[in-house]
């Protein structure tokens, strides 16, 4: 018989040791440095400044989403409209600063404001009507995909007319600072968006009910807690970020494609569980989230220099995402 | 003295059920009130408008004399009132200290940023109050359910509540842990809390509670001192009838066939070399501390869970029972202690929950589910087994602990299942389903089922017995006949360890068992 004394003792030496999935943590970013390691020995370019540099542009646009994945997967959620949320931001975008010739900035913050709206609205159809994430974000997915297409006229809107556009992910603001580190613009937005979300889940109350509500709703809720509320601002949150990763994507490829954006948020979700987020919610980190977009980033890289098919790396990325989730697994039962 | 609180007339209806009709009840501080009723008297309602989870349809609560509404439990809180539930609202992921805090966390001076460092020493402090030796950093969900339970009451304690409900604050605890939770009782007792106490256990309310208020079927029973009162009285209050204790006659078994025996049992280091046999038409009961094994035993036999030795053999067969499956197909049964988790699928009904392990004789063609003949199994059970139900399509969820009990003995006897393990048959479940449950062992053994009952309430395992066999870590510390037995003779074999000087730890806990 295990008495609660050591129990207990063993629950602390635990928590201690290896608390939050830290576990996973390791063990991404220990399989991040394996598959870099496998690929330089495989091609003399793979460590090639500019290759790690291109490596770091990929990952952007879908580490920045993964971000926003992030805090709705905590909550217990699923958020399936970031890829088409992110493009219907783009538009907007274009709307903003094409159709409409309205300043940079303005376009910027239309940008992040439709993302964050279209988010609250996403929050208060799953919080206030209880149609479960699933069905609301898919339904989500394909209104936004389709009011992109619609706005836009089924065409791309390009911005020739903002020239400082492309700044936003091309230019390098470290690179002018330290010219042999010429890290884009995009890759630097990716890391703020990913340490202030990083502050805001582990520091903010915002962040413990993050947490709270995919731990034990009704918990919280007997709390005392405004549930509805906090879930409807984390999907605002979220698709505030979705705008930001539209204004990179817009950026690099200087226009706002609307037929874009599905099958990103699958990646993203990807990246999210290969970080260690439980997808049943109430665990998660965004350092593990940004792990699970390199090893993608990476995956996809290595496998092109090493002039594998592109269909093939496809059949890879699933199957890590599997042994990701099983290792997981594993280490559970071992807890058991 | 005002009372802490007051409620009259309360009526409160669901769709379909009344379930409060013209209630009553009357808090003063100090006390520990027990609120008393079979499963459906309406407790829990009653407790669960004043903490503001439901609202009154009619009726008047009063809080130190003043007229309140109570519309969430945000204004109960507010008002000092917390309760503390059946099953913890506890959310796992967080620390202890984030829990008892969510939603009052301390900021900064920002206003922005938590303050960790806060939010831990506040809960600190209130451990200290309750002289609780745990660290608020440490993750809800691993701990015990008993300490669990002292943190969910740590957290009433932050709001200064001056009423705290507690609903079966005892089900999972273990004696130590029991003996624990009262020193806390007693202690909030003396700082002038009111504590509203529901259990159904009946020498817990004798210990611990000053007054005893009784409802039936949604009404205001009666109220009196627990100390005055006899537990016949309470019961025969409860029941609207007197119950007669009787004790089960021992048949001759000694003719009967041997069904199952085990032989040196072993799982490290949960099963330490366990050896008995069973008969046909017996029951045997396994009584034993929580976290004496009995479970895994009867986990391992079925299959449940793997095995590092031993032997089993059924019917004079010696069989190896790798899983479930194989348990089953060798006419063993067992029946969860934790019903919900793992004897039910709660969402579906009752005809479903009864054919689902022997489904594949309703089906035609292979494919197609005979839905008259499940239906009409279903209804000869509810009949059978006195199911109280509206219809077999009743999701079970909706029924009372009782009748998803006898659900699941339904799904194993439409198994034709010879060899049933009980676990905790009775657990959470009121005092008049109890007699029935009891009435239905005896029948089954009668009829020749053999049946293992495991079961930490002695009394239940000295009435029902026909043989006792007594766990402790792991060990089978003793065999007791049912005549003659006291509940002193089953704790001291329950409590009689191998080696005291090897596992020390264990003497801080298991020190104050009586």
């Amino acid at each position: 018989m295990t008495t609660i004394a050591e129990q207990e003792t063993r629950a602390v030496i635990k928590s201690a040791v290896l608390s939050q999935g830290a576990w996973q943590k390791i063990l991404a970013f220990a399989s991040l440095i394996a598959l870099m390691a496998v690929f330089s020995i495989a091609s003399e370019n793979f460590l090639q400044r500019d290759n790690l540099i291109g490596i770091l542009q990929a990952t952007a646009v879908n580490g920045v989403l993964a971000v926003a994945a992030t805090f709705v997967i905590i909550t217990g959620g699923i958020d399936l409209s970031v890829g088409t949320l992110m493009t219907f931001c783009a538009v907007i975008a274009g709307v903003f600063l094409t159709y409409w010739g309205l300043p940079m900035p303005v376009g910027i913050l239309a940008a992040i404001a439709a993302g964050a709206l279209c988010g609250s609205i996403s929050g208060a159809i799953i919080a206030k009507m209880k149609v479960p994430p699933f069905i609301a974000t898919l339904g989500m997915m394909m209104l936004l995909k389709g009011l992109a297409l619609v706005i836009s006229g089924t065409r791309p809107i390009y911005f020739n007319d903002t020239p400082n556009f492309p700044m936003i992910s091309q230019e390098s603001l470290i690179g002018t600072i330290l010219p042999f580190l010429p890290i884009p613009n995009g890759v630097l937005i990716l890391f703020v968006v990913a340490i202030v979300s990083s502050i805001v889940l582990t520091r903010t109350a915002l962040g413990r009910y993050t947490f709270a509500l995919g731990s034990n709703e009704e918990a919280v809720r007997l709390s005392g807690v405004n549930t509805d509320f906090w879930k409807i601002i984390v999907y605002t949150v979220s698709g505030a970020i979705c705008g930001i990763a539209g204004l990179i994507i817009a950026s690099r490829l200087n226009s706002a494609q609307p037929a874009l954006g599905q099958g990103y948020e699958l990646d993203a979700i990807a990246a999210v569980v290969i970080g260690g987020t439980s997808l049943s919610g109430g665990r998660g980190t965004i350092l593990g989230t940004i792990i699970g977009a390199l090893i993608i980033s990476v995956l996809t890289n290595g496998l092109r220099i090493l002039s594998v098919a592109q269909e093939w790396q496809t059949v890879v990325t699933g199957i890590i995402i599997i042994l990701a989730v099983y290792a997981d697994i594993l280490r559970r039962k071992g807890q058991g | 003295m005002t009372p802490l609180v007051t409620i009259r007339n309360l009526d409160k209806a669901f769709p379909g059920v009344q379930a409060l009709k013209q209630a009553r009840f009357e808090l003063l501080p100090g006390e520990v009130h027990a609120l008393m009723g079979e499963n459906g008297a309406g407790k829990s309602t009653l407790m669960k408008i004043l903490a503001g989870i439901y609202q009154k349809d009619a009726g008047e609560i009063r809080i130190e004399g003043a007229s309140v509404d109570i519309p969430s439990p945000r204004a109960a809180q507010d008002l000092g009132i917390s309760i503390i539930h059946q099953e913890l609202n506890l959310m796992n992921d967080l620390t202890a200290a984030q829990n008892i805090f969510i939603g009052r966390e301390p900021k900064r001076a920002l206003g922005i940023f938590l303050d960790e460092d806060a939010l831990n020493r506040n809960a600190a402090a209130i451990f200290e109050r309750m002289h609780l030796r745990l660290d608020p950093r440490v993750e809800v969900g691993k701990l015990t359910v008993a300490k669990q339970q002292m943190i969910e009451i740590a957290k009433a304690l932050s709001f200064r509540s001056k009423v705290l409900i507690m609903d079966e604050p005892t089900a999972a605890l273990n004696n130590a842990e029991i003996a624990e939770l009262f020193r806390i009782i007693r202690q909030l007792k003396a700082e002038g809390v009111g504590i509203v106490y529901i259990s159904h256990k009946m020498d817990e309310l004798k210990e611990i509670s000053d007054r005893v208020t009784v409802m039936r079927d949604g009404e205001y029973i009666g109220t009196m001192p627990t100390a005055s009162t006899s537990v016949d009285t309470i019961i025969s209050m409860m029941v609207g009838r007197s119950l007669t204790e009787t004790k089960t006659e021992v048949p001759d078994l000694l003719k009967h066939d041997v069904v199952l025996e085990v032989r040196n049992l072993r799982r490290d280091p949960a099963i330490r070399d366990v050896s008995f046999s069973l008969r046909k038409g017996e029951i045997l009961g396994f009584a034993g501390l929580m976290g004496a094994g009995r479970t895994e035993v009867a986990r391992a036999i079925f299959g449940a869970d793997p095995l590092d030795g031993g032997e089993i053999i059924v019917r004079g067969r010696p069989v190896k029972i790798h899983s479930p499956r194989d348990a089953v197909r060798l006419g063993i049964g067992y029946l969860s202690e934790d019903r919900k988790r793992f004897g039910l699928a709660t969402g579906m009904d009752v005809a479903t929950n009864i054919v689902m392990p022997c489904l594949n004789r309703f089906v035609s063609l292979r494919a197609f589910l005979k839905m008259r003949e499940i239906k009409e199994t279903a209804r000869s059970y509810i009949k059978q087994l006195r199911i109280k139900t509206p219809s077999e399509t009743q999701e079970t969820r909706l029924l009372s602990g009782g009748n998803q009990q006898k659900i699941v003995i339904a799904k194993w006897l439409a198994r034709d299942c010879e060899i049933l393990f009980f676990d905790e048959p009775t657990r959470g479940i009121d005092v008049g389903a109890k007699n029935e449950i009891y009435k239905l062992l005896n029948t089954l053994a009668a009829q020749g089922r053999a049946i293992v009952m495991i079961s930490s309430e002695l009394p239940e395992i000295l009435r029902m017995s026909h043989r006792i066999a007594v766990m402790c870590e792991g060990r089978l510390t003793g065999e007791l006949p049912a005549e003659g037995t006291t509940q002193e003779d089953i704790m001291r074999l329950a409590t009689q360890r191998r080696s005291v000087t090897a596992v020390t730890a264990n003497t801080a806990t298991e020190g104050t068992m009586t």
